[in-house]
This record gives structure tokens, C-alpha cells and sequence, in this order.
């Protein structure tokens, strides 16, 4: 199902990679970060929102990037350049991330910043959206946000075009030592 | 039709920008269709829909009760009303009660429907659409011209100049930096929102959830950043089930733009906390405005089953021509002449209903199964039951179905349009008939019609006897393609006899909504053609076929015509199109036909009531391929060619275009002769290659096979 996703994912202009320990993928995320030019400065800092991929970690290897943050706020979302939450699903046959968005910090996060960093466990591979349904309940989740690759539009001359209100890229993670989705 | 309108269809076929950038998009539109439903039995996933929503449809209160119970429960603030008014008033009230001053708005037909926004201007609310095209057109004031891309009738230079004027700094035409510019502009404009107004794809009855799909993200923002979200939907928008939202899903994007899923889908159920710990204001509006009146009506109620995916337009060789805004401010297109007939009045709906040309393009592919062009036709009906029949056309419908008069003026017409004539054409006309002329030349009326030349035929003795069906056109146009018909069932042992009471088949009357007079046609020739016993009733005319075959069993039944009705299944049993029955011959060994590749390159263009009413397209490529002939495929092979038979009378600065493009695609396929199954499709394609003066061969089939009979 990676395979797939994958495809389908880079298809719709999706970034994709995958490792097997958190421990590798912080050292990815450090590195895209410092790469991209994070900074602790207005429109350069990034925006951690909370995620189970935190839990037990040691922040301060993260921390030591300057420009990350954990605080959410509508303030700083609106002037970051990353966001990174985790998104529990993935689904195969559309290159789709799904999470429970009820809280506000999340879709913060994914929606204001220039880039989404998500990152996904996983086995939260999904094949498709019957499935996904039949694991997200309404009666639990408020919101359940599905992302499928960065925001576009083609309402110009039919032109596709990417980043209109969403983000302009998204760079997906997906880490196998994170085990069952929660 | 009116002037007026007249006057909009000519400006907007004469908009090169416009034409061109939909006929670019329409082309692509097939293309990405098609591949982002590989793989998919599109067929079944549209009967769930459509079962799906005609369910619902035949609950509408019972799931807006259901919705109301459960988004309450969740915390949402539920209204329910059937009139726009009370809508505005509602949205007003809530936002005076707040103190809103700023709005931002995610897409939304249905605020378009009630004419939200300039109404909370004149209030004294400032509302921002987001949307980009919405936005554009919003900057522009002007209203959507499509469902799904409302500003794809404007250039990247209009939207520049929009865009220059808004940020006060002069823009250039580069497409990413218009776009960037949207984003700068918009932003602070979402922060700063009192109120976020959205629309919903999808309202789920068990779970009283909103779908929000967009591909920008605006939706996410206007539902989350305003500490107060009002969303507005049609009842028509209900479902009773959660997890149909997901084969809802697997249709919309991909017919809406060849997408497999949208950038972002939103499931909303109940509010959720802000930023500042508070509880999100949800106020969810389930508007009927004859919602339920249509539910109600045996005719119009599969109209429910759309789930607006605009697929209708996209396909729809007129909307490509002329755009939205010919349709109106609201709802455009196959689809929305059919909203606009209902949400409207009957009344709005009088011009535009005129726009179809009944060629089914959009019926094969709504993935809703919704019959557009039937329903557009019951408008027609309706519209004629209430006002009657013009004047002009009662006449020309009573003439029409006295044959002695018909005939006789039709011999009459031929010594009439001698004048004109240039050997079998007529290429112009005077006065205000010219404009059947323009593009196009028209066939002369024959000296001698088939129904007296039949006369003179002399036909082995058979066994076996075929009643043939001419139709107007093979009659007094073309009556060689009969002879021809005639020699070829000879050929294979059958004899053809040509019932003289035969006349016009009433599709003229029936297209225009004058079932009565389609009825009298019809009863006309089920006498005619059953008097003598045949084991079939054979026509080389799609038209006439598909009324021989049911329109004849419809028109008897919609005007209670009962007693009548066992001896129009009687003759459709026994109705068949010409290749239908060649096919069959030539496959019991009846009939052989010339092999080899002597024939030369031709192609083929499907005619619409062939191809979509009776699915016969194969038999007529098959038995030319098998006459000999090498059959290189046509562009575009199955759209119309903007005959429809009184439709290029009509309309024909809609139908010149259309036949032009018709042509193109003929030349380009390289073969210098076209086939084809229809006598109209022929007049069209015929008169058009000839205006041109172009020499490519334009023949029936059974023309063509006529030349490539084994003696």
C-alpha cells in the first residue's frame, strides 16, 4: 500500500518519504528545516502542534533548531513557514492523509504555513476512503480533515496552480516505529 | 426566443476568449475524466448514487428532521425554512446579533441561489468571497458562469486588470503571481473575519455532519478562523448515511475535474473550540425553495439526484459554445436550466430551455443518472401546456400532419427553390432565410420524391417482406439512399413495400414540446405502417427509428392515448434500423458483401439518437469495414453535429459553430469520405463540406455499401 500511496501521493505534487525510526526521521526534519532556512524570526519559524510522535521524546534535539516552536497559536501559525502535526491515516488509493481535526491547533497548523510537514505512522495505511469511514466516527471527531497534496487551484485560464490559501508544498513522513494509529 | 436573448448567444459565440478557453477545457475534460476513472465500473458506482439519492430524496422531511435531531445534539444550531427570504433575514439577524461587520465566504450555489451577498452589503456587511474564481468575479461584478469554475469565461489580462485596480499596483499576466497576489490579499482578510459563510457538498442525516470539498483551502479557513460559522445547503444535499459520503466522494471529483480526490474534504459535525478556549457558533440552514415540490413531482424528482459536479456542462457541445451566462446568473448548463426552471419559475426557463439540442452527451455521463435531456424536454411540454403553441408553429404542426397538404407543398418548395438551386444544392437564400444558409448549403427538393420513384422500382419476388420507413428527409431529399436500401434488402431476399400513408414522425412537434401533434403523427403511421403484414418496419433515419421504436409508445401514453397502445408496441417490435438489420442479414449468410481494401480510407461519425438512444455503433463500422472499406476513427466521432433537426433552423448561430467544428475534425482524420447513419446528420455535414467547398465525400451507409455489393 506505501507503493501506491506514494504514486498517487507525488502525482498530485505530494513530497513522500519513509523511515523507521523517530530518531531518523527528526534528523530528516531537522535537516529539510535548516535547508528550507528555519529561523526563529517572523515568517522563517516552525510550528509544532501536538502529536503522539512527541510522546517520550526528547524536545530539546528539536528545540535546538532555532525557529521551532510547540506553542500554537493563531498568531504565530499565521506567520509560520512550517507547520508539522501528525495525520493518523493514509489512504492508498488516493494518496489522501486524514486526522481528527477537532482541535483547532491542528488545522492550524497544516493551513496557514507556507509548508505542512506531516507525518504519518505507518500503519495507518488505509486502502480507501470506505475504510477510513468505518475508522473515523463523527460521534467522536468534530472535524476529520482529509489533505491530498498541497492547495491548488486552476481557476485562472484553467491553469493549475500551486499554494492559493493552503500550503504550497507537503512534505510527508511516514515513520514505521510509531506504530498502531491512536 | 427573444431578441435579447438572441443577442447574448451572438455575443457570446462571437467571444473568441471565452470559446476558446472552454472548447480547450472540454478537451481536456474528456481526457482527465476517462483517466481518473480507470479502473472503475462507472456504471455501478452510478446506479449507488443514484439510488443513494433518490432515497433520500423520497425523505426529504424525514432526513431534515433526522439532520436537525443530531446536528442539535452535537451542539449546532439547526433552521429549516423553504424560502429564501427568511434565509437572508436569518443570516442577517445572527450576524447583527454578533456584531459582524466582516464576511468571508467559502463557494456556495445556494447563497447564489438566494443572492446573499448583496444583500448583507446593503446591510452594511462587508462580504469577501474567497474562492478564487469567486473572488474574481466578485472583484469583476459579475455572477458565476459555471458550478464548479465560475470565472472560466475570463482571460489572465481581465484578471490582471481586476487584480491591478484591487492592490493598486499594475500587474502583469503571469498566472503564479496573480495567484500570489490572491493569497497576499485574502489572507488578512480570513484573520480578521467576523463570520465564515460556507456552503456544504454533503449533510449526512444519521450523523447531522457537513462535507466541505475544496482544492484551495479556503474552506478550512473560512470554518475555522471566525469565531462563528454559518453553513447554508439545499435539502437536496441530504443523505441519510455516513459512510455514503465515500461513494458520493469517489464520483464528484473525478466528474467535477478529473480528480481523484480534491485537495481537502472537511467532515463537520457539531462546532468545535476556537482558538481562545471558546465554543465555535455553528448555524446550519437546510433551505428547501421547491426542493420538496420537485421531491414530489413524478417527472422531476430524479433531478434530486444531482450531485453537482457540472459534468453536464463540461460535455455539453452548446455550453462549450456559448458559456454560462447565456443561461442566466445562477445555475448554467443541462443541469441548471433545470434548477432554474424549478428555484426560479417555469418562466426563466423559456429561452434557455430552446439552448438543448437533445443529443445525450451529458445523460452517459451524469454520475448522478439523471436524464437531463427527458427533463428538458418536459420543461418544453410544460411550458406548451401552459401557454400553448406559438401560433407559427400550430400552423406549421397542422400542416405537418395533413400529409396531402405536407406533400404538396413540399413538391411545391421543389419548383419553388429552383431559382436558388446550383445542381443538388441550394448555397443561398434571400432575406431572413439566409441565415439557413450561413455555413451551411442546403439540399434541393427532389423533382421526384422517393415515394413516387418507389413506384417504379422493380422488385424480385420474395418471401419475406420489410415495410420501409423513409422519413422526410430520404423522402423528398434524398430519395436515393431508399433506392439504395431498397436494392440491398432485395439482395438478400427481402421485398420492401412503402406504405403510402406514411408521414413526418412527429419529432419536429415532440422536441418543441407539442406532444399532441407528435401523437397524431404517431397514430397516422401506426395505421400505415401495420396495414400490410411485414416481419419488419425498417428505417435508415436514427430519428425516425427511435420514434417508431418508443417515442411513439411516450407521446400516445403522456396524452392518454391508451387504446392505441398495443399497435405502437406492435409496430415498435418490429421497428429496426437500417445496419441493426443489415448486420443480422449479412450474419445469416443473406447478404455478402465486397472484401478486400478497395474501398479506400473513410470515417465515421456517430449520429446521437443512433449511438445514445438505440447503442448502435458498432454494426455500421463492422459491415463498412466488412464492404471493404479501411475505417480510420474520427475525432470527437460521437458529437453532434448541430443538426437536431429543427434546433439549426432555430438556433443557428449555436449550430454553425458546432457543424464547423464537426468539419475540422472530419478534414483532419485524412479520409476523403465520412459515413454516417443519419439523413440530417448527412444534410448538416453534406451542405457544410460544400459552403466550404471542400470535396471530401459526405454518404449514408447505405449508400456506401450499395457501392460495395457483391453482384
Amino acid at each position: 500500500m506505501y507503493e501506491q500511496f506514494k504514486a498517487r501521493a507525488e502525482a498530485v505534487g505530494a513530497e513522500v518519504s519513509r523511515f523507521q525510526t523517530r530518531a531518523v526521521a527528526i534528523d530528516f526534519i531537522a535537516g529539510f528545516l535548516q535547508r528550507e532556512g528555519v529561523a526563529d524570526a517572523p515568517h522563517c519559524h516552525a510550528l509544532w502542534a501536538e502529536s503522539p510522535f512527541l510522546d517520550g521524546i526528547d524536545r530539546r534535539k528539536l528545540s535546538a533548531v532555532a525557529g521551532v516552536k510547540f506553542q500554537v497559536t493563531r498568531e504565530l501559525a499565521a506567520e509560520a513557514r512550517f507547520g508539522i502535526s501528525q495525520m493518523e491515516w493514509a489512504l492508498a488509493d488516493t494518496g489522501t492523509l486524514a486526522q481528527d481535526s477537532s482541535a483547532i491547533q491542528q488545522r492550524l497548523v497544516s493551513s496557514l504555513p507556507t509548508i505542512h510537514i506531516a507525518l504519518v505512522p505507518t500503519s495507518g495505511l488505509l486502502p480507501d476512503m470506505p475504510a477510513l469511514l468505518t475508522r473515523m466516527n463523527p460521534a467522536e471527531c468534530g472535524y476529520i480533515a482529509m489533505i491530498t497534496g498541497p492547495s491548488r487551484t486552476a481557476d485562472i485560464e484553467r491553469v493549475l496552480t500551486i499554494g492559493v490559501h493552503g500550503p504550497k508544498r507537503l512534505v510527508i513522513v511516514f515513520v514505521d516505529e510509531l506504530g498502531g494509529a491512536c | 426566443m427573444g431578441t435579447e436573448f438572441k443577442e447574448s448567444i451572438r455575443k457570446a459565440v462571437n467571444n473568441a476568449d471565452m470559446t476558446g478557453a472552454l472548447g480547450k477545457f472540454s478537451e481536456a475534460y474528456k481526457v482527465n475524466r476517462a483517466k481518473a476513472y480507470e479502473g472503475i465500473d462507472f456504471e455501478e458506482l452510478r446506479g449507488r448514487i443514484a439510488e443513494i439519492k433518490s432515497t433520500a430524496a423520497s425523505q426529504l422531511e424525514q432526513l431534515s428532521e433526522l439532520f436537525q435531531q443530531n446536528a442539535t445534539a452535537r451542539g449546532a444550531t439547526v433552521f429549516r425554512t423553504d424560502d429564501p427570504a427568511t434565509v437572508r433575514e436569518y443570516i442577517l439577524q445572527v450576524a447583527k446579533a454578533h456584531g459582524v461587520r466582516t464576511v468571508v465566504k467559502s463557494k456556495s450555489m445556494a447563497t447564489e441561489e438566494i443572492h446573499l451577498n448583496p444583500f448583507l452589503e446593503q446591510a452594511g456587511i462587508s462580504v469577501c468571497e474567497t474562492d478564487l474564481g469567486e473572488w474574481i468575479i466578485q472583484l469583476a461584478g459579475q455572477t458565476p458562469s459555471h458550478m464548479v469554475m465560475p470565472a472560466i469565461h475570463m482571460t489572465k489580462e481581465e484578471v490582471s486588470d481586476l487584480f491591478s485596480k484591487e492592490v493598486n499596483e499594475r500587474l502583469t499576466s503571469d498566472i503564479p503571481r496573480l495567484v500570489e497576489v490572491a493569497r497576499n490579499e485574502l489572507r488578512p482578510r480570513f484573520l480578521a473575519a467576523d463570520m465564515g459563510i460556507s456552503g456544504g457538498n454533503i449533510a449526512v442525516a444519521e450523523s447531522g455532519s457537513i462535507v466541505l470539498m475544496t482544492n484551495e483551502g479556503n474552506a478550512r479557513l473560512v470554518t475555522s478562523l471566525p469565531k462563528i460559522h454559518i453553513v447554508l445547503v439545499g435539502v437536496e444535499k441530504l443523505i441519510a448515511h455516513y459512510a455514503d459520503i465515500a461513494t458520493i466522494l469517489k464520483a464528484l471529483p473525478r466528474s467535477a475535474t478529473g480528480q481523484l480526490l480534491t485537495s481537502y474534504v472537511s467532515i463537520i459535525t457539531g462546532p468545535t473550540a476556537n482558538c481562545d478556549g471558546s465554543m465555535k457558533e455553528l448555524h446550519i440552514i437546510l433551505m428547501d425553495n421547491r426542493r420538496s415540490q420537485m421531491a414530489a413531482d413524478p417527472k422531476f424528482r430524479q433531478a434530486l439526484q444531482c450531485i453537482r459536479c457540472a459534468c453536464c456542462l463540461n460535455v455539453c457541445p452548446i455550453f462549450r459554445l456559448v458559456g454560462g451566462h447565456v443561461f442566466g446568473k445562477v445555475y448554467t448548463g443541462g443541469i441548471g436550466t433545470i434548477l432554474t426552471a424549478w428555484f426560479d419559475e417555469l418562466k426563466q426557463s423559456e429561452e434557455i430551455q430552446g439552448l438543448c439540442i437533445q443529443c445525450g452527451a451529458c445523460k452517459k455521463l451524469c454520475p448522478g443518472k439523471i436524464d437531463i435531456p427527458e427533463l428538458i424536454m418536459e420543461i418544453r411540454r410544460r411550458l406548451v401546456r401552459e401557454q400553448g403553441v406559438p401560433l407559427l408553429q400550430k400552423a406549421i404542426y397542422a400542416v405537418v400532419n395533413n400529409r396531402r397538404l405536407f406533400h404538396g407543398m413540399l413538391r411545391a418548395a421543389s419548383l419553388a427553390s429552383k431559382p436558388f438551386a446550383t445542381g443538388t444544392f441550394i448555397r443561398h437564400l434571400p432575406l431572413f432565410l439566409a441565415e439557413l444558409t450561413d455555413g451551411r448549403s442546403l439540399p434541393t427538393i427532389a423533382a421526384e420524391p422517393f415515394r413516387d420513384r418507389f413506384q417504379k422500382i422493380r422488385q424480385p419476388e420474395c418471401g419475406e417482406k420489410a415495410a420501409f420507413y423513409a422519413g422526410c428527409l430520404m423522402d423528398f431529399a434524398y430519395p436515393e439512399m431508399g433506392e439504395a436500401l431498397v436494392r440491398i434488402l432485395n439482395r438478400a431476399g427481402i421485398q420492401v413495400i412503402f406504405p403510402q400513408g406514411q408521414s413526418c414522425c412527429g419529432a419536429p412537434a415532440r422536441y418543441n414540446g407539442a406532444y399532441e401533434s407528435a401523437a397524431e403523427s404517431a397514430m397516422d403511421n401506426i395505421r400505415a405502417l401495420l396495414a400490410e403484414e411485414v416481419t419488419w418496419v425498417v428505417s435508415a433515419c436514427p430519428t425516425c427509428t427511435v420514434a417508431l421504436d418508443r417515442e411513439f409508445i411516450g407521446m400516445l401514453e403522456e396524452t392518454g392515448q391508451s387504446e392505441w397502445l398495443s399497435r405502437a408496441r406492435e409496430l415498435a417490435a418490429k421497428t429496426i434500423d437500417f445496419s441493426t438489420l443489415v448486420t443480422r442479414l449479412v450474419a445469416e449468410g443473406r447478404l455478402t458483401l465486397k472484401e478486400g481494401k478497395e474501398g479506400g480510407v473513410i470515417t465515421y461519425h456517430d449520429s446521437c439518437h443512433l449511438k445514445r438512444t438505440l447503442k448502435v455503433w458498432e454494426e455500421p463500422r463492422e459491415l463498412l469495414r466488412k464492404a471493404g472499406y479501411e475505417l480510420q476513427e474520427l475525432v470527437e466521432c460521437d458529437s453532434c453535429c448541430g443538426m437536431g433537426g429543427s434546433y439549426s433552423l432555430k438556433l443557428p448561430e449555436i449550430s454553425a459553430p458546432i457543424l464547423q467544428r464537426k468539419l475540422k475534425n472530419i478534414r483532419e482524420s485524412g479520409a476523403q469520405t465520412v459515413a454516417m447513419d443519419c439523413p440530417g446528420c448527412v444534410m448538416q455535414i453534406r451542405g457544410g463540406m460544400d459552403q466550404a467547398g471542400d470535396s471530401i465525400r459526405v454518404r449514408h451507409t447505405v449508400e456506401l455499401l450499395m457501392e460495395r455489393l457483391e453482384e
